[in-house]
């Protein structure tokens, strides 16, 4: 999955979708996943990055990342690849 | 080379919390790059805010209601055509575009008023009530809907449909019943209002979209811009929304203008569903009141009517602003008591009064 092509993504973590008009804020966390997942990088890329950069174990990593990514299915900004 | 100067008559100024497009389009008017303008209010009642915007309105009249007749509407606009010489007349109100459709041949032939206005039958043919014929004659997806003039037809209707149920009103005010109690309900507090008939459709769950449009009759789509309400009063107006980037949307109204031929402007609000399909709930026969949107994101539909109205030759606008944002605001103005009594008794006011 990525995200969809026409969404919007501000440097401040605003995201814009123009298909429906809805409108997003996203932490500083929450943006760096968004970019990297919209520079096509993958799931185990993005989770080595998270655990490398913060402090939390891949289990917890996981977790937030399935969280992330099905907030993001539920408000349709992801399309398949 | 100078501008043309083009004299607009523009009903609606009833710029309140369900406001009527007049203002708006009067705004856009005078931005328009091609012409120049004066601009005559027509208005209905003394408390129209825009009959006191001086700024935008140069010099209103009051018309009769069009309870009144086209008759007296016509001799009305003949006392005002002898003082203004208007070019061109926008009406703005859904009751009084049936008077101006019928009209529309005598005002130009024997007042030079020009207007760009739907045929009578396709006026007739998009009404609430017959929208459900109209989508399936042109192959446009609309709900199926029933009109009723008796509370006894509801549980028929209902049988077929379902609840939840959407009870409309012939012009304005809709509302949504999840029972029978409720669907009385609505009957009895939107037919004291408006009148008979009463629509039933079919309730399509979904998210609200609407386009704001212009088409020249011959099945040529002027300009559209999609819109989502962002905020919604109580009314069910926008007081904010957004532009969107549908394609889908834009290929539904394109295919509408072709089908059907629509001539001059209008509304199209529409449900989108959760799969993406799209279903034509109302067709508005004029600009809606957040027509300024469409300026706003570069397209002048105001102004392009009035050209086609001249004769002009209009491109069609394919580009506009995604993104775009309006957000409604009220404002006190403060009048004066001699203002409301010039056009409460004299039925005419403004600070620029035209000498012959």
């Amino acid at each position: 999955m990525k995200i969809r092509n026409n969404i919007a993504l501000s440097d401040s973590g605003f995201i814009f979708d123009p298909s429906t008009g809805d409108s997003f804020s996203l932490n500083p966390i929450g943006l760096e996943i968004l970019r990297m997942l919209k520079s096509g990088k993958d799931k185990s890329f993005i989770l080595t990055y998270m655990v490398d950069t913060y402090q939390t174990d891949m289990e917890t990593a996981e977790k937030d990342y399935d969280d992330f990514m099905g907030m993001l299915t539920q408000f349709h900004l992801l399309q398949e690849k | 080379m100078s501008k043309p100067h083009y004299t607009i008559a523009v009903s609606g100024l009833n710029n309140i919390d369900s406001p009527g497009p007049g203002m708006p389009v009067i705004r856009a008017l005078k931005e328009a790059e091609s012409f120049t303008t004066r601009i005559i209010g027509l208005s209905y009642d003394s408390f129209e805010p825009g009959l006191y915007m001086n700024e935008w309105v140069d010099y209103t009249y009051q018309l009769p209601f069009p309870s009144a007749g086209q008759e007296i509407l016509m001799n009305r606009l003949r006392q005002i055509q002898n003082i203004e010489k208007i070019d061109v007349l926008i009406p703005n109100f859904d009751a009084e575009l049936f008077s101006f459709i019928r009209l529309s041949n005598r005002l130009d032939k024997e007042l030079g008023i020009k207007t760009i206005l739907p045929e009578e039958q396709a006026f007739e043919e998009r009404h609430k009530a017959n929208l459900s014929a109209w989508g399936q004659k042109h192959n446009i997806q609309v709900p199926p809907g029933t009109m009723i003039h008796s509370i006894y037809e509801i549980p028929a209707v209902a049988a077929q449909y379902g609840y939840p149920l959407v009870i409309k009103g012939k012009y304005y005010e809709a509302g949504i019943a999840y029972s029978y109690d409720q669907a009385v309900n609505w009957f009895h507090k939107i037919s004291a209002k408006w009148g008979l008939p009463i629509i039933l459709q079919k309730f399509v769950t979904g998210t609200e979209v609407n386009i704001t449009a212009l088409g020249d009759g011959n099945g040529q789509m002027i300009g559209a811009v999609p819109m989502r309400k962002q905020v919604i009063t109580d009314k069910g107006k926008a007081w904010a929304g957004v532009t969107l980037e549908d394609e889908k949307m834009m290929d539904f109204a394109r295919h509408l203008f072709k089908e059907t031929r629509w001539k001059g402007p209008c509304e199209l609000e529409m449900i989108r569903t959760k799969e993406g399909a799209l279903y034509l709930i109302e067709l508005n026969p004029r600009f809606p009141a957040w027509v300024y949107l469409a300026v706003g994101s570069g397209q002048n539909h105001p102004e392009a009517l009035v050209n086609m109205a001249m004769g002009n030759t209009v491109k069609p606008m394919d580009t506009y602003d995604i993104g775009k944002m309006f957000i409604r605001y009220s404002w006190d103005m403060i009048v004066n008591m001699k203002d409301f009594e010039q056009i409460s008794v004299h039925g005419e006011a403004g600070k620029n009064k035209k000498e012959n």
